[in-house]
């Protein structure tokens, strides 16, 4: 497990409140969960708090939060030092997060961290600009389309999306989104090469039998799929369909007309 | 290999509509009316006869595990929770699901929920995954508007489904600790029994599934369990999402038959291992958690449960991590290891102070700056953490350092030689945390 402590007093602000906005929004939140189990939104206001904050929950954030959901602010701190993706202290603008676990590594994780050593510094230290700062994390689940960062913004201009995955990186590819945030440029999220999201490079190998779109265009003309009335008969080679002449189950009002 | 027509997850690679148009066009949504009527009973009896095995690593089978929720109500509600907080090293199958096929997900959790007699279905979906979240939500924000899950929808059985996230955290993966986390504290497993079946989230009876587990519910009970149950081999039936990661030529994610052989697997979908089938050091095939398997075993590995097990390793998510003979195996685990120090939970001590240790000593071994003896003992250590922790993390944890010393114990042995040959100083010294 990862120590976490709280920012140095010095750099802690003296109040947080939420806006109006987050505060409604955070009612929204907590209404969503059983009577009584409000609790169950820490995560989520303690997020929007990281928002609104700017990138990183002060000691008064978390406090708030605790308040607000009525519960003893040791167990919102816990809650805050133990989740990895709440900030402690400020990071820049431009929050990478980097993938360095072993599938990513496989890929050549390495040298973006090395990279990411030589042009931002040390993790979670933020460059003199305020721009960049970076953190080596853990699987992001995105393996195979290694190595992979995210990369979270804080106070997200509208041209740019928020915690975005950015895939199958090289260094360059890497350095070019960097230069391009900082720049203030639009960056394309995604695989950095030409591929479909997670299909293999070079177009898919399965998937491509044009017959399973055939059923609807757009819904428009659909036939009914097989219901339960023609599944498989035992004893048939089952992977092929009997699919003569399928019925609509009847009476059945989820269908469309 | 697989026919199209028998893969479920039909819009895998987001070639075409998420949204609920798209999704009823591609057969979703499609009789689960019908479905609902036939009663709880056909449809858990129809799980069992499909073979379904859980998805999420452990593979327990799914109607199984439907069954054990109380038949009737004792006054607390059931919950169904939806098991999305994928963060196993080399799985990145939910992630395709939730931003790709979400209806499939939603209609599943009806059906399941339906199944167990929850009207309320939590998806506990990993932080990090923002924009899988956003599109999720916007799927259950659809089937809302539509009417297809509510309070009075036109299936008859009020459900409500509440996506909610994490914060990064691997453990909560756990089933109780993604409980303990769903309550608001932090993600540290609870002692079993008593199961999430009798005391789950808030202390009601609740039932934890993957992702993909409850996703492939609607196509099963809308082709029979016979189709599915005629996929693969018998105690490992079905399709799987296969993601392959590392050194292959396409690293890709695909839907394929279980017990699909290994070396098909790659050369089918992923052009093969970089520098050809020779060049196969080694592949880890069910997410870190597992012991890898050496190349020579691989010829014959078949990809499910059974097949993995003959090779003392396991399914495990079915993220396949390829290695070729350029990597240093030592390094490639002890990376692993660090990733159990950071995201081990901290509360049964084997597991706390066990990981770091073997981090610690890994890394040692990969410079060859160790004693041969400490390999035997290092044995010894992960025998000491698995099975005795809480949870199975620290099993997990244990395993893969197990597979590299049963298999290239002859590797650090050789590291060992080579340092003490022309030993030099230290370079890095790691504190003790």
């Amino acid at each position: 497990m990862a120590v976490r402590r709280l920012a140095d007093p010095a750099i802690q602000p003296k109040s947080f409140a939420f806006t109006v906005e987050n505060l409604n929004w955070s009612k929204r939140e907590i209404a969503k969960y059983p009577e009584g189990r409000q609790h169950s939104a820490v995560i989520a206001l303690l997020w929007r708090a990281q928002e609104q904050a700017g990138g990183w929950l002060p000691q008064k954030a978390i406090e708030h939060v605790a308040d607000l959901l009525g519960m003893p602010k040791i167990r919102a701190l816990e809650v805050a030092t133990f989740y990895t993706m709440f900030n402690l202290a400020p990071v820049g603008q431009f929050h990478v997060q980097l993938c360095g676990t072993t599938p990513c590594v496989l890929r050549g994780a390495d040298k973006l961290i090395k990279l990411c050593r030589d042009r931002i510094g040390e993790p979670l230290e933020a460059t003199a600009d305020g721009k960049l700062s970076w953190i080596e994390v853990e699987c992001l689940g995105a393996c195979v389309n290694g190595p992979v960062a995210q990369i979270s913004c804080v106070d997200a201009p509208a041209a740019q999306a928020n915690y975005d995955y950015y895939e199958d990186l090289s260094p360059e590819s890497f350095t070019k989104i960097l230069d391009d945030l900082v720049a203030g440029r639009t960056v394309k999220p995604g695989p950095q090469v030409a591929r479909q999201l997670s299909a293999p490079s070079g177009g898919p190998t399965t998937l491509t039998d044009p017959a399973l779109y055939a059923r609807g265009n757009g819904g428009q003309t659909r036939k009914p799929a097989l219901s339960d009335a023609e599944a498989k008969k035992s004893g048939e080679p089952a992977n092929v369909r009997e699919a003569a002449t399928p019925k609509p189950p009847t009476d059945d009002s989820s269908r469309q007309p | 290999m697989l026919e199209d027509k028998d893969r479920i997850f039909t819009n895998l690679y987001g070639l075409h509509d998420w949204g609920l148009e798209g999704a009823r066009a591609r057969g979703a949504w499609d009789g689960t009316k019908a479905i609902l009527e036939k009663g709880r009973d056909w449809i858990i009896n129809e799980m069992k006869a499909s073979g379904l095995r859980g998805r999420g690593g452990a593979g327990f089978p799914t109607g199984l595990k439907w069954s054990f929720m109380p038949k009737q109500s004792d006054g607390r509600p059931h919950y169904l929770v939806v098991n999305a907080d994928e963060s196993e090293p080399g799985t990145c199958k939910d992630r395709e699901i939730m931003r790709h096929d979400p209806h499939l997900l939603v209609e599943g959790c009806l059906i399941a929920g339906f199944a167990m007699g929850a009207h309320t279905c939590f998806i506990y979906i990993r932080g990090e995954f923002v924009r899988e979240r956003e599109r999720l939500e916007a799927a259950v924000d659809q089937a809302y508007e539509a009417n297809l899950i509510g309070k009075n929808n036109v299936h008859g059985f009020p459900f409500d489904i509440i996506v909610h996230h994490g914060a990064g955290a691997y453990i909560c993966g756990e089933e109780t600790a993604l409980l303990e986390s769903l309550e608001g504290k932090k993600g540290q497993p609870r002692l079993k029994p008593p199961f999430p079946a009798n005391v789950g989230v808030y202390g009601c009876p609740s039932t934890v599934n993957n992702v993909e587990s409850i996703a492939v519910v609607p196509d099963i009970l809308r082709r029979g369990a016979h189709w599915f149950a005629s996929i693969g081999r018998p105690n490992n039936t079905g399709t799987k999402l296969f993601c392959i990661s590392g050194h292959v030529e396409k690293p890709c994610t695909v839907e394929d038959a279980m017990g699909v052989p290994l070396r098909e697997l790659l050369d089918g979908h992923c052009g093969g291992v970089r520098g050809g089938w020779d060049n196969l050091l080694a592949v880890i095939p069910g997410g870190s958690s597992m012991p890898m398997i050496p190349a020579h075993q691989c010829e014959h590995l078949l990809m499910d449960f059974d097949g993995c097990r003959e090779f003392k390793s396991a399914l495990g998510t079915a993220a396949v991590i390829v290695m070729d003979k350029s990597t240093d195996i030592v390094r490639a685990m002890a990376r692993i290891s660090y990733f159990y120090k950071h995201e081990s939970c901290g509360q049964c001590t084997p597991c706390r102070e066990g990981m770091g240790w073997m981090w610690r000593v890994l890394s040692r071994m990969a410079e060859g700056r160790a004693h041969k003896r400490e390999i035997d003992m290092l044995m010894e250590v992960t025998t000491q953490i698995e099975g005795h922790t809480i949870c199975a993390f620290g099993d997990g944890a244990a395993w893969p350092v197990q597979g590299l010393l049963r298999h290239f114990r002859h590797e650090i042995e050789r590291r060992i030689d080579e340092y003490s040959a022309n030993p030099h100083p230290e370079p890095v010294r790691v504190a003790a945390e």
